[in-house]
């Protein structure tokens, strides 16, 4: 008795200096991303201070500025930490649920489905409308997931098998984009190449209230589940044993983050690779304590408005916003090779 | 995978090996195949040619629509066996080197590296000559390869079936991103590229043929010399030592081989994925496991495929066409997903 008063005292200790440690990053991050999202705002093709912003957010008319800022970058700034958000959160949750850090939605194919049936609807279909365009993109998405954990159901779902056949899938989707894309007119082409690189060019207050309202109902779904998802972390079996109901927690899970992945394609295009970088980085930041979800979310709001940023001014050229994030997502595979050549570990 | 057990005497253990005469009339079976798929290439298209015409095509006997038509499609034809028995061959040696049963050109992300190569050749280095290319491409190749390899080997387990289809899926995605970053400002090379890159043999002619023929020959003596050292190392690294096999000189061999066949082929048809994929396995449950059938075999049964492919793409989008790596995803991704679907969760 006399042992154990200070044991749990030691571990209360230890619990709450982790849950104060966590808070701090949260706000940290929470903070940088405000920072970042201002910066957007600021920078351009003229500068505008801080003050400017401030007045044009606050309903002001500001010269020049109401409409370069109010019009142009702020809708683009607020997608951008939009489908950040959505992607970085998505992301982990597959990366929690499927124990492989190389198993985001973007990889196996989950977002496949959206940019298909947009490019689809946009050739084939013809369809002039971006509400109609979008509204199939999230059709097709969803159902393209639905056929992904159909086919690699076979005495239950198991995560291996989710990520290869999500891979098959993907590939019969891109093949069939590649065919469309040949014989697209040069016209039509314009409006569906957005759908395979994501871009936050032309962006509009329409765009981002869908995924606004999707985020406001998916998001607190899955921190509803973010207990079980770390339990499943430790293997289906244990997992169990511990009380999860592996199955519920797997499909609201998925559900929960095809929904925000397909939203924010809808919105913004398959940025590439922030989904897959959320989740290691926010590993790195967090550590073994608490959960990833928000500090995941916010890194990949934080990494759309960066990405953006550098896509639009660091070179001649204007890159949209997907082609940095795929660029980063490379120097990230080779920075895992290097980081494992020294200490040998795990994916 | 491929954990085989100590070979034992027993009468109850049946023998791997299949009599030489069964997979003789395979070899008979597939080489008419063969015929029948380079025939239908010649045949078919846009404009269907006779019998009559394609005999007086060759003997040269009458000019007329249907003679010219022979003669243009045969470079054609010629390319997609070649291509096709390329894939095969090098799908079934990089299945025996990675004992990876979804190993794969395309899955493994080998046609993205020398796609990258090749784009930022033309762009960075000014790349005009052909031969060049494929010098690039299968530098590239080696490359993307290696690195797949590396990152899918990383942590618990190994290389594993499904951390090297992840890493091959991964490299790809960043490829492309890098590849487009490259292509975005420089709108001459992206409008080439945008036909290239999915994989078609429509633009072949006697001089891509001859050029990418020595590439081929090379490669195909490497991966055919390697034979009996994949038996080897199919085994398992460690009873392949014990027997006497260099592992590691075999393993880089036959990969040497395998990237020189995919680097080549890929600089002149761009990426063609799954034929490697699904080849192997095929052949595989025709004539069994043994390398020194089995790489003759799946070159056979690759440039059928191809073929077959090939023709199907023109008859079903008459007078158009869809291009052959369409197709082969087409019917490639559904085997890959039935793959998968058989494999035991372990051995993922």
């Amino acid at each position: 008795m006399s042992v154990d008063a200070p044991m749990t005292d030691v571990v209360v200790a230890g619990r709450v200096r982790r849950a104060g440690r966590w808070r701090l990053i949260v706000t940290v991050l929470a903070v940088a991303t405000v920072v970042a999202f201002g910066l957007n705002l600021m920078v351009g093709r003229t500068f505008y201070g801080p003050e400017e912003v401030l007045r044009v957010i606050a309903g002001q008319t500001v010269p020049g500025a109401s409409f370069t800022v109010g019009v142009l970058r702020l809708p683009r700034a607020v997608l951008a930490v939009l489908a950040g958000f959505a992607f970085g959160l998505a992301g982990v949750t597959f990366q929690t649920m499927l124990r492989n850090t190389l198993a985001a939605p973007d990889i196996i194919g989950i977002s496949s489905g959206a940019s298909a049936g947009a490019v689809f609807a946009i050739l084939v279909l013809k369809v002039s409308s971006a509400t109609t365009a979008s509204v199939t993109a999230i059709v097709v998405a969803l159902a393209t997931a639905g056929l992904i954990y159909l086919l690699a159901y076979k005495d239950g779902v198991v995560g291996t098998r989710l990520i290869l056949i999500g891979i098959g899938i993907s590939a019969i989707l891109k093949s069939l984009v590649s065919y469309l894309i040949v014989r697209a007119a040069a016209w039509d082409l314009q409006v569906a190449m957005r759908w395979l690189t994501g871009s936050l060019n032309g962006a509009t207050w329409s765009r981002a209230l869908p995924l606004a309202v999707a985020i406001a109902v998916f998001t607190p779904l899955l921190l509803g589940q973010a207990r079980n998802l770390d339990l499943l972390r430790l293997g289906d079996d244990t997992a169990a044993a511990l009380g999860v109901r592996v199955g519920r927690t797997r499909l609201v899970a998925i559900l929960a983050a095809v929904a925000l992945i397909a939203f924010a394609t809808a919105a913004a295009g398959p940025i590439a690779f922030v989904a897959f970088l959320c989740g290691p980085i926010a590993a790195r930041i967090v550590g073994p304590s608490g959960s990833l979800m928000i500090p995941a979310a916010l890194v990949g709001a934080l990494l759309v408005l960066l990405s953006d940023l550098i896509g639009q001014f660091a070179f001649d050229a204007r890159y949209p916003v997907g082609v940095v994030t795929g660029a980063l997502g490379a120097l990230y595979l080779v920075f895992l090779l290097a980081r494992t050549h020294r200490s040998g570990g795990s994916l | 995978m491929t954990t085989l057990v100590a070979p034992q005497r027993s009468a109850d253990v049946a023998t791997p090996r299949r009599p030489v005469a069964a997979r003789l009339a395979w070899l008979g079976v597939a080489g008419a195949a063969l015929l029948l798929a380079a025939a239908a290439s010649v045949a078919f298209g846009s404009r269907v040619v006779s019998l009559h015409e394609i005999v007086t095509a060759f003997t040269g006997t009458e000019d007329g629509i249907g003679q010219a038509a022979v003669l243009g499609r045969l470079p054609r034809t010629i390319l997609a066996l070649l291509v096709g028995a390329t894939l095969g061959l090098a799908g079934t040696v990089l299945q025996a080197i990675t004992r990876n049963p979804l190993a794969d050109p395309q899955v493994l992300g080998i046609t993205s590296g020398a796609s990258l190569f090749v784009v930022a050749g033309i762009a960075f280095v000014g790349l005009a000559s052909p031969m060049a290319y494929i010098w690039v491409a299968i530098a590239g190749s080696a490359l993307a390869a290696t690195f797949v390899y590396t990152v899918g080997s990383l942590g618990r387990g190994g290389p594993t079936p499904l951390k090297l289809a992840l890493a091959g899926a991964a490299t790809s995605a960043a490829f492309n991103a890098l590849i487009s970053a490259i292509l975005l400002p420089r709108i001459e090379v992206m409008d080439d590229f945008r036909f290239w890159e999915i994989g078609g043999v429509g633009g072949a002619t006697y001089d891509k043929l001859t050029l990418v023929a020595p590439f081929l020959a090379v490669g195909t003596l490497i991966c055919v010399v390697s034979a009996r050292g994949l038996n080897a190392l199919a085994l398992g690294d460690d009873v392949a030592a014990g027997l006497g096999e260099r592992v590691v000189r075999t393993r880089l061999l036959a990969a040497a081989g395998a990237f020189i066949l995919c680097g080549a082929a890929t600089a002149v048809t761009g990426p063609i994925g799954f034929v490697g994929l699904v080849v192997p396995h095929a052949c595989r449950l025709l004539v069994g496991v043994d390398h020194r059938w089995l790489l003759p075999f799946s070159a056979l049964v690759g440039a059928t495929l191809l073929t077959v492919a090939d023709v199907a793409g023109r008859l079903v989008a008459r007078p158009s066409e869809v291009e052959v790596g369409i197709v082969t995803a087409l019917i490639g991704a559904p085997f890959f997903i039935a793959i998968v679907r058989r494999l035991k969760v372990r051995a993922l």
